[in-house]
């Protein structure tokens, strides 16, 4: 019993923690002005809905979340089409460089961000891809492809080899086999996978901020990040335009949440 | 695995018997195509197919994992390979039926393979199997998963289900009671090469070497090792004296001097009531199993083992006397059988 409550206790106390930011911008969003302005500060809000008005109609932020939709979408679905392939590969193929790609991968992975920026940057120019959707896409299917392989490789694994051997049995070619009976088997690592690669494309900043410097084409964090104007701070806004920015990211990892949780997990234990 | 190479006849049960890692299971995934010779040819009828990916065989096989697509019912799980080969769907429901109620699994069509027991889906990888009507027929240590009582029922199921279907079949497994019951052909293998190929019986009774005598039989047949001695009157094992005169009229005269093991079944002995017999010694254990009692006795620092058909039990600690009739022993010289 007592386990149970220091257990609450110290559960509690770290998601409050991590809660305390996003409440904070929940809770900005929904202030007045003036209550925003107020000292000492409100922590209540009287849930008004003007700085979402105005971050919807003054500053455009329908047009950010549509370009980071097809951004975050297209950089999904072909970073899990190419993922998967060579997931599997890895994971069924007895190749004899197979633990040292997926070592590579993961050094790969951890190269700051900053470092390639400058080739990538000058690769897209090269290629006239600045400022479209293609050109950051495949930066970010680049920059996700190690993780979504990662993922990947450990759920393909889990899949029995004699599953899909039997497959094959059954008079099944290989793709068949691939996406008959081992890409049902291993959902919840592709949505697993998924989700985790489209909050990333859905988040990321950095490059967003330098391939995208047409107003037109900016994704959500680089429109929000530009809120500020030369002489205005509009703390509102930018709060209301961040919990909208937040809520798909919510949504979904709510209604595929059991799917994650499984994903996750996998590996872990035998099922 | 070297020279591997043994025909299965059309319709026939042929067992590949083997302690694990022997190969067998090895042999059965290159048939299937699952995995590549580094050479030589595979045959199915006049067709050769060691070339052919395993799609183009028309091989079943009934893997042990049973294999099930855990996502399908198993109506679809029947279904499955039918459907790959463009059957209409009304034929398919004619063929899965007819599949299930030979298997007695039709009442469970409609269920996904976790709601299944070991059993049930045992019958499950069959019915997949049997759907198809393919040329061959691979089993790889099907009934292993299994607990004891539901592998027997299984495998008098099976030789039925054979007998009934006249298919050809080639079966995996290192339990010896499947591999005797079942097959009209046994191929022993051992450390990737074959041993010997016979029926039940010549395997049984008449082992081609000291691995397959040692393999087949519960419990194990009982090996004096030695060396012939006095002309052959006698087998001197260490510091044992085997006498042999009596049991063997000197047959193994020209082989004196020679290192010789000598085997007898635990079945084969037989108390010696009243005079001393062959082997005599005390017993250490004796192990009751209700049809059958076998005794454990030492004789020198060798273990021999006894089937005690009487109907009075004796009790450890009892000096006891085996007599072996001269026919009913097992002779291996350099490990391979010889005839005395």
């Amino acid at each position: 019993m007592k386990r149970t409550i220091t257990l609450v206790l110290f559960s509690t106390g770290i998601a409050l923690y991590c809660l305390v930011p996003f409440l904070w911008f929940v809770l900005t969003s929904l202030k007045s002005n003036a209550e925003l302005a107020a000292i000492p500060p409100v922590l209540i809000p009287s849930f008004h809905l003007d700085f979402y008005r105005s971050a919807l109609h003054q500053y455009g932020l329908l047009h950010y979340i549509v370009n980071s939709a097809i951004v975050a979408g297209s950089a999904t679905m072909v970073t899990i089409a190419i993922g998967s392939l060579a997931a599997y590969a890895i994971a069924r193929f007895n190749l004899k460089w197979t633990n040292f790609y997926l070592f590579l991968l993961l050094a790969i992975s951890m190269f700051p961000q900053i470092a390639i920026a400058g080739p990538v940057w000058t690769m897209l120019d090269r290629l006239e891809l600045l400022n479209t959707y293609p050109g950051l896409v495949a930066a970010y299917i680049s920059l996700s492809l190690p993780l979504a392989i990662w993922i990947l490789t450990t759920f393909f694994r889990e899949v029995p080899g004699e599953i899909e051997e039997a497959a094959l049995l059954d008079g099944c070619s290989r793709i068949q086999a691939l996406y008959k009976i081992v890409l049902p088997l291993a959902a919840p690592g592709i949505l697993t996978a998924a989700l985790l690669v489209f909050i990333h494309a859905w988040n990321e900043f950095f490059f967003a901020l330098i391939i995208m410097t047409d107003p037109n084409v900016q994704t959500l964090p680089v429109g929000i990040a530009l809120f500020p104007g030369e002489y205005t701070m509009p703390w509102g806004e930018i709060a209301a335009a961040s919990t909208i920015a937040t809520m798909p990211l919510i949504l979904l990892t709510l209604v595929f949440q059991r799917g994650i949780v499984r994903g996750l997990s996998a590996g872990a234990v035998k099922g | 695995m070297k020279n591997i190479s043994f025909d299965v006849a059309d319709g026939e049960f042929c067992i590949l018997l083997g302690p694990s890692g022997c190969g067998k299971s090895t042999i059965l995934r290159l048939i299937a195509g699952l995995e590549a010779p580094s050479g030589g040819e595979i045959f199915i009828g006049d067709q050769r197919v060691d070339l052919l990916p395993p799609q183009k065989r028309d091989i079943a096989f009934v893997f042990q994992t049973y294999a099930l697509y855990p996502h399908m019912t198993v109506f679809e799980n029947l279904a499955f390979s039918l459907r790959l080969r463009g059957m209409s769907s009304q034929e398919i429901a004619v063929k899965v039926n007819d599949a299930a109620r030979l298997l007695e699994i039709d009442g469970l069509l409609e269920r996904l393979p976790q709601m299944l027991s070991g059993g049930q889906r045992q019958r499950v990888a069959l019915g997949r199997a049997l759907v198809r009507q393919p040329k061959i027929f691979l089993f790889d240590e099907p009934l292993s998963n299994l607990d004891a009582a539901l592998r027997s029922s299984m495998r008098v199921e099976l030789a039925r289900l054979h007998r009934r279907l006249g298919a050809t079949v080639l079966y995996v497994t290192h339990d010896q009671a499947e591999a005797l019951t079942l097959g009209e052909k046994i191929i022993v293998l051992d450390r990737g090469e074959i041993q010997q190929i016979g029926s039940a019986s010549d395997i049984y009774h008449k082992p081609a070497n000291v691995m397959v005598a040692r393999f087949v039989g519960s419990p194990q047949m009982n090996f004096f090792f030695g060396e012939v001695a006095d002309g052959g009157a006698a087998l001197q094992c260490r510091n044992l004296r085997l006498d042999l005169a009596g049991l063997l009229q000197n047959a193994l005269a020209r082989l004196s001097g020679q290192a010789l093991t000598l085997g007898v079944r635990p079945e084969d002995f037989h108390v010696a009531d009243d005079d001393p017999g062959w082997i005599n010694g005390d017993i250490d254990l004796i192990e009751d199993l209700g049809s059958d009692r076998f005794i454990h006795v030492k004789y020198g620092d060798i273990d021999v083992v006894a089937r005690d058909g009487r109907e009075k039990s004796s009790r450890p600690g009892d000096r006891i006397g085996f007599n072996v009739d001269a026919e009913r022993v097992h002779l291996f010289l350099d490990g391979k059988r010889i005839e005395p």
